[in-house]
């Protein structure tokens, strides 16, 4: 009885408490801030620091650069240009920009290519044996380039693709293809078939089926999986630095880190303005699909 | 005037040319598209898969076919202090990054769960380190961690006061390591983050209602709610996130290319540095092999936590 009594009274207390909001208000904000606001200020500050720091040393002069204590290293006195232009006119980064440009652009359409055809095939033209397929596909996403570099250098070689674009055109899509395809056959799946039937019925073929009806349907998953392909070569750097010997055939990330490297002293201002130029290209390409960019994500580890 | 309807669709119903029944021929279309695929992946990765394990067991260099030495490059690499360093960092590396990671990760994923503004525009702006090429951002960190210009030492020593001389970040062998993997969390978060996230927002609603219902703190609510529901998931992005790092290239390289004095080397820069600026194919080849069990060993347990999904999602549901 007491504790039938007890448990009544600490229900009604709990239905006070939560009945009366502003009574508790103040303490809520305060836990808020405490407890949401606080950790995810500190976690945005750290992690969009590098990119401050970054931008802020590209855009300094040299003598502030060096001297903490006669400028505030967080600010910029006097703004310049000096490592855009060094590195525009002095250095061949136009031409590092271009290549990257192209291998990325490349590797991107081969892997959509062949991954799209891949994906309807397991997905839709149902045969036996597609799932196993589909599995050893996805398995292929789990060889890391870092134990591949260098049988691939050697056939490379072998093949006479040292040093050209095409090394890492052919090469990127082996890890863009695996992650593609799981992206699109998910997409595939998301497209009722009873759609692929009643064109068959009305006499299409499969290639007109894919072409003017599941392809038009999968244009989201295309955008993802397009834009993760990009974002990933133009990121890619183990292949570019083991396939690439000259200068001008480097791609954006080796060539800051092996051609603007020179020597003890390191021009940090140039280097940071290197790296800021070339981070913007991705950077920007992806805040116009951000959430195509996250869907793709999700949805690839979701599957 | 209905027999010259009827004829006018006949008309349209004109018989498909051999070429398009030889596409219509579901044997050969399923060839045809799996053809580029397979090809490409045969070509470039399978092939040199075996390729490098065959290399493993050679003393190949670069431009001279090698002859088979057996077990040589093993043998010589158990008898290799660098290579049983590497192994450890490697370990260590793997583990200490994944624990932060993932520590980490689930609580901001947790925190972006909640009721926020602006919430997409936060979500963009935190994935922001992943999207950003590696190498650059490590970069970054290079200048972030420089013995003299260090930003972190400017704050410790000139604002805060709270030490006397420079931190010295990469020029020692432990404060390397643990700078390493500072960067490497750094870069690892947002991925872990927002994976969760989408897990987080496929777990209904009306089970923490029930839960609450029943008088549930917070902790049991996490414990006994977010934290099943959230298995498959984190078991499937600890898997990659234990792959990538373990065969991580691109910081180690950037930042401290190994050094100091080989104290920060793992198993795929120590394979770089033999096998392609040193020649060593064969060698290099034998260190990248050497991490295969690794691997082999995350995929299995990514394996299973698959399997174990579907046995708790009931049979024949996938």
């Amino acid at each position: 009885m007491t504790d039938a009594a007890a448990t009544a009274g600490s229900s009604a207390a709990a239905n006070a408490a939560s009945a009366q909001p502003e009574h508790m208000a103040w303490d809520s904000r305060a836990r808020r801030m405490v407890m949401l606001w606080l950790p995810l200020a500190c976690f945005v500050l750290i992690l969009l620091f590098p990119f401050y720091w970054m931008t802020v040393t590209a855009f300094k002069p040299d003598a502030e650069l060096y001297d903490f204590r006669a400028h505030n290293p967080f600010w910029i006195s006097s703004p310049t240009l000096n490592h855009i232009h060094k590195l525009l006119f002095e250095t061949a980064y136009p031409k590092w920009l271009m290549t990257t440009m192209l291998v990325a652009v490349c590797s991107t359409f081969l892997s959509l290519l062949s991954s799209t055809l891949a994906a309807y095939a397991i997905q839709r033209l149902r045969f036996k044996g597609s799932q196993y397929v589909g599995l050893a596909i996805y398995l292929a996403y789990l060889v890391p380039p870092s134990i591949q570099f260098i049988p691939l250098a050697a056939m490379v070689h072998q093949l006479g693709l040292f040093d050209t674009p095409f090394a890492l055109i052919l090469t990127y899509p082996t890890f863009l293809i695996p992650f593609c395809t799981w992206l699109l056959i998910g997409y595939f799946k998301s497209i009722p078939y009873e759609l692929e039937e009643c064109a068959l019925i009305d006499g299409a073929t499969r290639l007109q089926i894919l072409r003017q009806i599941t392809l038009p349907l999968a244009v989201p998953g295309l955008i993802s999986a397009g834009i993760f392909s990009f974002t990933l070569s133009w990121n890619e750097f183990i292949y570019a630095l083991a396939f690439i010997q000259s200068s001008e055939n480097k791609t954006v990330p080796v060539a800051i880190l092996t051609e603007l490297v020179t020597g003890d002293v390191y021009q940090w201002g140039a280097l940071m303005a290197g790296s800021l130029l070339g981070s913007l290209p991705v950077a920007i390409f992806y805040s116009f699909f951000v959430d195509y960019y996250v869907s793709s994500m999700t949805g690839a580890v979701k599957e | 005037m209905s027999a010259t309807t009827a004829a006018d669709w006949l008309k349209t119903r004109r018989d498909p040319s051999w070429i398009a029944r030889l596409f219509d021929y579901k044997p050969l279309l399923i060839v045809l598209c799996l053809l580029p695929a397979v090809g490409l992946l045969m070509t470039f990765l399978t092939y040199p898969l075996g390729l490098g394990i065959f290399l493993a067991f050679t003393d190949t260099t670069i431009g001279r076919r090698g002859v088979w030495v057996g077990l040589e490059n093993f043998e010589y690499l158990l008898s290799d202090p660098l290579w049983w360093n590497a192994v450890f960092y490697s370990v260590f590396y793997t583990a200490v990054a994944t624990v932060l990671k993932f520590g980490l990760g689930l609580w901001l994923a947790l925190l972006l769960n909640q009721h926020l503004p602006f919430k997409s525009l936060l979500r963009a702006i935190i994935l922001l380190p992943w999207i950003v090429p590696t190498v650059l951002s490590a970069i970054a960190f290079w200048w972030i961690y420089d013995p003299q210009f260090s930003i972190i030492s400017y704050v410790f020593v000139e604002v805060l006061g709270w030490r006397t001389t420079n931190i010295d970040f990469i020029g020692s062998a432990w404060p390397a390591r643990w700078s390493l993997i500072a960067a490497n969390v750094w870069r690892g978060i947002p991925f872990v983050a927002i994976s969760l996230l989408a897990g987080l927002q496929t777990i209904s609603p009306s089970l923490y209602e029930a839960a609450l219902l029943d008088g549930s703190s917070a902790w049991q609510r996490f414990r006994f709610i977010t934290f099943p529901m959230l298995l498959p998931i984190l078991a499937i992005v600890m898997t990659f996130s234990i792959i990538f790092t373990f065969s991580d290239f691109q910081l180690v390289y950037a930042i401290t290319r190994g050094g100091p004095v080989n104290s920060t080397h793992l198993l795929a820069t120590l394979a770089f540095q033999r096998g392609i600026p040193g020649g060593q194919l064969g060698e290099g080849a034998a260190i990248a092999v050497s991490m295969i069990p690794f691997l082999v060993f995350a995929t299995l347990f990514s394996y299973f936590a698959l399997a174990r999904r579907k046995w708790q999602q009931g049979e024949g549901n996938d």
